[in-house]
C-alpha cells in the first residue's frame, strides 16, 4: 500500500516537472509573447498562407475579459475534479466495507476464522448465519 | 486566444460542412451505445461520469511546453479505454460543445472538425493501440493509448488546417509541416503527461474498483487472481 501510494506520487511529480521544465529552460524567451496558446500560432499561420481569409462566424459568446475567461476555465477544471473525487469516494468507501460483509457471510472464508468443532473464538458470531447483513446483500464483489 | 483547436469560423464554409457530415454518424452511433451501457449497466454510470470529468478537467488545463506555447491535453484515452471509442465519442463532444458555447475555445461551425479530432479519431487511435500493446501489461498499454489518442488528435488537426489552407508555394504538404510543427510538437510532452496521468488513475481504479473493470473487461480474472496472491 505504501509502495503504490509513492508511485502514484512519483507519477504526479513527473507529470509537474515536465509542464515546469518549459518554464525553467526559458523555452519562451525571445518571443514577444512567451506561452500563448498554439492555436493562436495557428491563426497567424492561416493569415500567412490565406492572407485574404476572413473568419466568417464569430462565437456567440465571448468571456468579456481574460479573468472571465480563465474564471470559467477554473469551473470547468473544479466541475471535472470534483465529480471525479466523488467517484473515488464513492468506490473507496465501498471497498473498504466489502471485506466486513464479505466475512460476515461465509465465516469460513476468512484467514483468522477458523470453524473448529469446538470453543468458538470470536463472540460477535455467535450462530452460522450473519446477524448483521440483510438478506439483499449482494453476493461478495471482487473475489 | 487560447489553444488547440481550430477556432471558430476559421474553416471555410465547406470544409466546415464536410467535416460536421464527417463525424454525424459516428456521434449519433456513440449516443446510441451510451445508451445502451446506460440501460443495461446502471452501475457503470458513477464510472462513465467520471471518464468524462477527467476529460474535462484535463481538456481545461493549459500547460507550457517545450515550444514556448501553451496547449492542453484531451482526456480521451481513458474513456476509450475504459467504455471503447463510441461512448468517448459523445462525452468528448460534449466538452468541446462546453467549450464552444462558454469560452469562446474552439466553436460550433468547427465543432464537426473539431470532433472528428478529439472525440472520434484520437480515441480510436489510442484505443488500437491499447489493445496492440495489452499483452504488455495493463499500464504501458494505458500510457501508449492515451499518448497515442492525444497526439492523433493533434495530428488530425494539422491535416484539417493544411486541407483548409494550403501554402501557396509548397500546397498542402508545405502546410501541414507548418501546421504540424505549431500543434503536433507543442503537443509531445503533453502527450507524455496525460499518458502518466491516464496511468495514475487506472492505478486507483485498480486499487479501489477492480470489479467495475472487470466488468469492463479492462482487466481480466486472472490479472485479479495473480495480483491477489500478493500479500495485502
Amino acid at each position: 500500500m505504501k509502495r503504490s501510494t509513492t508511485v502514484n506520487l512519483m507519477l504526479l511529480l513527473a507529470v509537474a516537472a515536465l509542464a515546469v521544465a518549459p518554464l525553467v529552460l526559458g523555452s519562451g524567451d525571445g518571443k514577444e509573447e512567451p506561452f500563448t496558446g498554439s492555436d493562436g500560432q495557428a491563426e497567424t499561420a492561416i493569415t500567412e498562407n490565406a492572407p485574404h481569409y476572413e473568419p466568417w462566424f464569430s462565437s456567440l459568446y465571448e468571456p468579456p475579459s481574460g479573468e472571465i475567461e480563465s474564471a470559467l476555465f477554473a469551473l470547468q477544471a473544479a466541475v471535472g475534479a470534483g465529480v471525479l473525487g466523488y467517484y473515488f469516494g464513492v468506490v473507496r468507501t465501498r471497498r473498504r466495507l466489502a471485506p466486513a460483509a464479505v466475512s460476515a457471510e461465509r465465516p469460513g472464508s476468512g484467514p483468522s476464522v477458523q470453524p473448529g468443532p469446538s470453543a468458538p473464538t470470536s463472540t460477535a458470531t455467535p450462530s452460522r448465519t450473519p446477524p448483521m447483513r440483510p438478506p439483499t446483500e449482494p453476493p461478495a464483489a471482487g473475489d | 486566444m487560447p489553444p488547440v483547436h481550430i477556432a471558430e469560423g476559421y474553416l471555410p464554409p465547406l470544409h466546415a460542412v464536410a467535416w460536421t457530415a464527417a463525424a454525424a454518424p459516428f456521434i449519433v452511433h456513440g449516443v446510441i451505445r451510451l445508451g445502451r451501457e446506460v440501460r443495461e449497466n446502471p452501475e457503470a454510470k458513477l464510472l462513465l461520469g467520471a471518464s468524462g470529468a477527467f476529460c474535462f478537467v484535463l481538456s481545461a488545463l493549459k500547460i507550457p511546453s517545450v515550444t514556448g506555447s501553451c496547449s492542453h491535453p484531451t482526456g480521451t484515452g481513458l474513456g476509450a479505454i475504459l467504455f471503447r471509442p463510441p461512448i468517448m465519442t459523445v462525452l468528448g463532444t460534449i466538452t468541446l460543445l462546453f467549450q464552444a458555447l462558454l469560452l469562446a475555445h474552439g466553436g460550433l461551425t468547427t465543432l464537426g472538425a473539431n470532433a472528428f479530432s478529439m472525440a472520434i479519431v484520437g480515441p480510436w487511435a489510442g484505443y488500437a493501440v491499447y489493445r496492440a500493446c495489452r499483452g504488455f501489461g495493463l499500464l504501458p498499454a494505458v500510457f501508449a493509448g492515451a499518448f497515442v489518442a492525444d497526439l492523433t488528435t493533434y495530428c488530425v488537426t494539422s491535416v484539417q488546417l493544411a486541407l483548409a489552407f494550403p501554402d501557396q508555394e509548397s500546397g498542402f504538404a508545405g502546410a501541414l509541416a507548418k501546421f504540424g510543427g505549431i500543434f503536433a510538437v507543442t503537443q509531445i510532452p503533453l502527450a507524455i503527461s496525460e499518458g502518466l496521468l491516464t496511468v495514475l488513475v487506472v492505478r486507483l481504479l485498480r486499487s479501489s474498483a477492480a470489479e467495475d473493470l472487470l466488468r469492463l473487461g479492462v482487466l481480466r480474472q486472472k490479472d485479479v487472481a495473480t495480483k491477489e496472491q500478493v500479500p495485502a
